[in-house]
């Protein structure tokens, strides 16, 4: 029996490109220094291909696919960067600008201009609004700078923590990320490691200590409260 | 914890994620809905995280975690119930008292609630009624004081019509043929007799049988990659979650011809060397789920399905799931999450369902109409089936029939009939009602035919040239009093209703597609160019299905009426 070749070689932007079996276009792409624009992609947590930003004509497919989560193959011929990729790039950028607050998001901002997505594409959109949750010492959620990435979910759960503190709720363009019952994070099996911070891309999730800076709190303020938290903690 | 719910966590004891759905059910129906307080024990008996309990509750329609009525009335309002006046059915209800839609009544007897397509379009306006300690059943054709009266219709008699050669034969419109009437799986018993698995798929292969779900693949050679994945155990499954707007023809089949779609469903089993059988069936289908069960049973107890079938080594175990309100779970990646106790969210494919499906195991899955048709495949040969239909669409296939026709219903006709003849034909529907505007074929995920394009004989690659497709048969048919616009506007609603939220292109675009076309009779400048990105996104990029049709009428509509849409 024939061994199975080992790695593939496929055509990205006109430069030809070989990698190991199982790598994926994207991976492919950075290999090549060539850049795909990604949103819900992150090192540390499962790709599910959420956010289609990172879209790419393959072969001329009648479907643009996901560099993320396509795995390479012999013979592709990919490009990352044609009429049809920028239009749908674009479309997603001005649909999701349209509906969230992108304003603590520099990556979503940048990807805005560089696609040249009009900000005022929809106007009298339905915007996905939810009240501001500061229900424990450590962080606040602002739900309404949430843009679904799950990365959060996915860092709660399988992807780090296992405490599975947290899931998605609803459907459709009103899903949102929730606790069971939607009740306080302190009631919740949630442990205050902070991992569902650190991925995420915008300002949905923040340390309370930036929050009552960005409110203009004084250094002093924050420090005086955090002495309180402490202990009340004590105590407690 | 109340007694009643003691018991049925009692029963779910030693179960495991995959028992979540039907557990749910059953405490949904006792008490009308989850709380936080049973959620949590449902959490500890099954050991899944009380989080996902609650994300799973949020995710299908017929879950809900608030307490509501004690009976809780659906109302369909899409295109095919719209043309019969559920709009007004509706009001009427809420009138009655004093209600909006998606409210419970002061006294907290009902809530009425607007819901997509029930799968009765020929018996329309359609209702779903759900009475707490009682469960589901359907009222068609429904009226107000029927609905809050608490009474239930009685069996409604479906129109089956056409040439009754390979599905219909045999079937009564009002009730299901019994196992006598069926006989004893005669196809099944040659097979385990006469042929391996390999023989069976191998003729399914030759017959030429594309699936009926929408997609058309080819059954055989589905089959024959399952049953050669390496993986065990290997699982069959039967599609039953019909949700396409106007098509009902497998809430008929299973209705009125369920050992039929048993008996296929064995046969895939055989065929892919499963001895595990699922059949997931929409929760909007109380009365077909409840035939399916008694033709299970009666077909176990003659030892045709269960342990041992028919006294050889095989078995095949075959288990109904009930969904629960999600028409994305007709896609077959999230169909096997809903059996699993998860939100159905599609998967990414590959790896596709012939090697990693349900459990991440081998699995065979296939529509109603798909397995109904193998039975007699094994019984009569390829060639028996080949004899209608042309190279590419053999057999017949199954229309559902709704809107502006003299007599809607499921008709049996050879591929290559055109739709004309579906139409007018005297063994078909008799003749359009008023003068033809407008054909949607293949459901909301459809497209739109222009009058003068009926002679279109309806077979696969007929279709195709004119940029249609076949879709799941649906074909629903409005006159020149129609306006197609807000025809368009129920299409939006219904996948702004259930796109599930995983991909951004769907997500987004099924809402921002929405507010355009409600807009449309005061259209903002540019709209047009809107809907066209919008469309060309979801279509291109979406992640599944679901999404790479959802602007498909919408643009079909464009193209074709571009006087109904803002000129730029």
């Amino acid at each position: 029996m024939s061994e199975r070749p080992q790695t593939v070689t496929l055509t990205i932007d006109g430069q030809e490109v070989t990698v190991p079996v199982g790598t994926t276009i994207l991976e492919a792409a950075r290999a090549l220094d060539v850049h795909i624009p990604t949103i819900c992609e992150h090192e540390a947590t499962t790709s599910e291909g959420l956010c289609r930003i990172c879209v790419v004509d393959v072969n001329g497919g009648r479907l643009l696919q996901a560099a993320c989560v396509t795995e390479a193959r012999d013979g592709m011929v990919v490009d990352t960067r044609n009429e049809r990729v920028e239009r749908s790039r674009r479309t997603v950028l001005e649909m999701l600008n349209a509906s969230v607050d992108l304003s603590q998001a520099p990556e979503v901002q940048d990807m805005l201009d560089e696609y040249g997505a009009d900000r005022e594409r929809f106007p009298q959109a339905l915007r996905r609004e939810h009240a501001l949750l500061d229900d424990n010492p450590f962080y606040v959620r602002d739900y309404s700078q949430c843009i679904l990435c799950w990365r959060c979910v996915q860092a709660c759960g399988e992807d780090a923590q296992y405490a599975f503190a947290l899931t998605l709720s609803e459907r459709g363009f009103h899903t949102r990320v929730a606790t069971a019952f939607d009740a306080p994070l302190p009631e919740t099996a949630c442990v205050f490691c902070g991992q569902c911070i650190g991925v995420c891309p915008t300002g949905a999730l923040k340390p309370k200590i930036e929050f009552e800076l960005e409110q203009g709190w004084s250094v002093e303020q924050v420090r005086e409260h955090l002495g309180q938290a402490r202990k009340r903690r004590k105590r407690a | 914890m109340p007694r009643e719910l003691a018991d049925i966590l009692q029963r779910y004891q030693g179960r495991g994620r995959e028992a979540l759905l039907p557990l749910l059910w059953e405490v949904q129906t006792a008490f009308g809905h989850v709380d936080a307080a049973a959620a949590r024990t449902i959490s500890q008996t099954l050991r899944v995280p009380e989080a996902d309990v609650y994300g799973v509750i949020g995710f299908y329609t017929l879950f809900n975690a608030l307490p509501e009525g004690e009976t809780t009335v659906h109302i369909c309002t899409d295109p095919s119930c719209a043309l019969a006046g559920s709009e007004e059915l509706l009001e009427h209800t809420c009138q009655a008292l004093g209600v909006q839609p998606e409210e419970t009544a002061s006294d907290g007897r009902f809530t009425v609630k607007r819901t997509t397509c029930l799968g009765l379009c020929e018996h329309a306006p359609a209702a779903l009624v759900a009475r707490r300690g009682e469960g589901l059943h359907s009222v068609a054709p429904a009226d107000a004081q029927t609905l809050l009266n608490g009474a239930k219709t009685p069996a409604r008699a479906d129109t089956l019509g056409g040439k009754a050669h390979i599905f219909l034969g045999g079937a009564a419109g009002e009730r299901a043929q019994s196992l006598a009437e069926y006989g004893d799986y005669a196809a099944l018993r040659r097979a385990l007799t006469e042929l391996t698995p390999e023989q069976v798929s191998a003729e399914v292969e030759a017959a030429g049988l594309l699936g009926r779900g929408g997609a058309a693949f080819p059954t055989g050679l589905k089959w024959k990659f399952t049953r050669e994945a390496l993986a065990q155990p290997h699982y069959a499954i039967c599609n039953a979650d019909e949700s396409e707007p106007g098509t009902f023809k497998d809430r008929v089949l299973m209705e009125h011809k369920p050992h039929q779609v048993l008996e296929g469903l064995a046969l895939c089993a055989y065929a892919i060397g499963a001895q595990e059988a699922y059949i997931f069936i929409r929760g909007e289908y109380p009365e077909a789920e409840g035939r399916l069960r008694e033709a299970l049973a009666e077909a176990e107890a003659a030892g045709l399905l269960g342990e041992r079938v028919m006294g050889t080594d095989w078995s095949c175990r075959v288990e109904i799931r009930r969904g629960a309100g999600a028409y994305i779970c007709g896609e077959e990646t999230a169909l096997f999450e809903a059996i699993e106790g998860k939100r159905g969210y599609p998967r990414l494919k590959p790896p596709y369902p012939t090697t990693n499906g349900l459990f991440d195991r081998p699995t065979a899955i296939n529509n109603v109409e798909t397995l109904s048709a193998v039975p007699a495949i094994v019984r009569q040969g390829a060639g028996w089936f080949r004899q209608w239909g042309t190279e590419k669409s053999s057999g017949t296939k199954l229309f559902s029939v709704s809107g502006h026709v003299r007599r809607p219903g499921t008709y049996e006709a050879p591929f290559g009939v055109t739709l004309r003849e579906l139409l007018e034909g005297a063994d078909y529907c008799g003749g359009v009602q008023g003068t033809l505007q407008a054909v949607l074929l293949g459901g909301a995920a459809g497209v739109f035919l222009r009058a003068d394009e009926i002679d279109v004989p309806l077979t696969y690659e007929d279709l195709q040239t004119l940029g249609a497709t076949m879709g799941s048969g649906a074909v629903m048919v409005f006159n020149d009093t129609v306006d197609l616009r807000e025809v368009l506007r129920e299409l939006a609603r219904f996948f702004a209703h259930e796109s599930c939220g995983k991909c951004y292109p769907c997500q987004f675009g099924t809402q921002r597609q929405l507010e355009i076309l409600e807009r449309l009779d005061a259209p903002l400048p540019g709209d047009r160019a809107r809907l066209l990105d919008i469309g060309h996104t979801m279509t291109e990029a979406s992640l599944c299905g679901l999404g790479q049709t959802a602007a498909s009428a919408v643009l079909s509509a464009m193209s074709k009426w571009p006087q109904l849409f803002p000129s730029e």
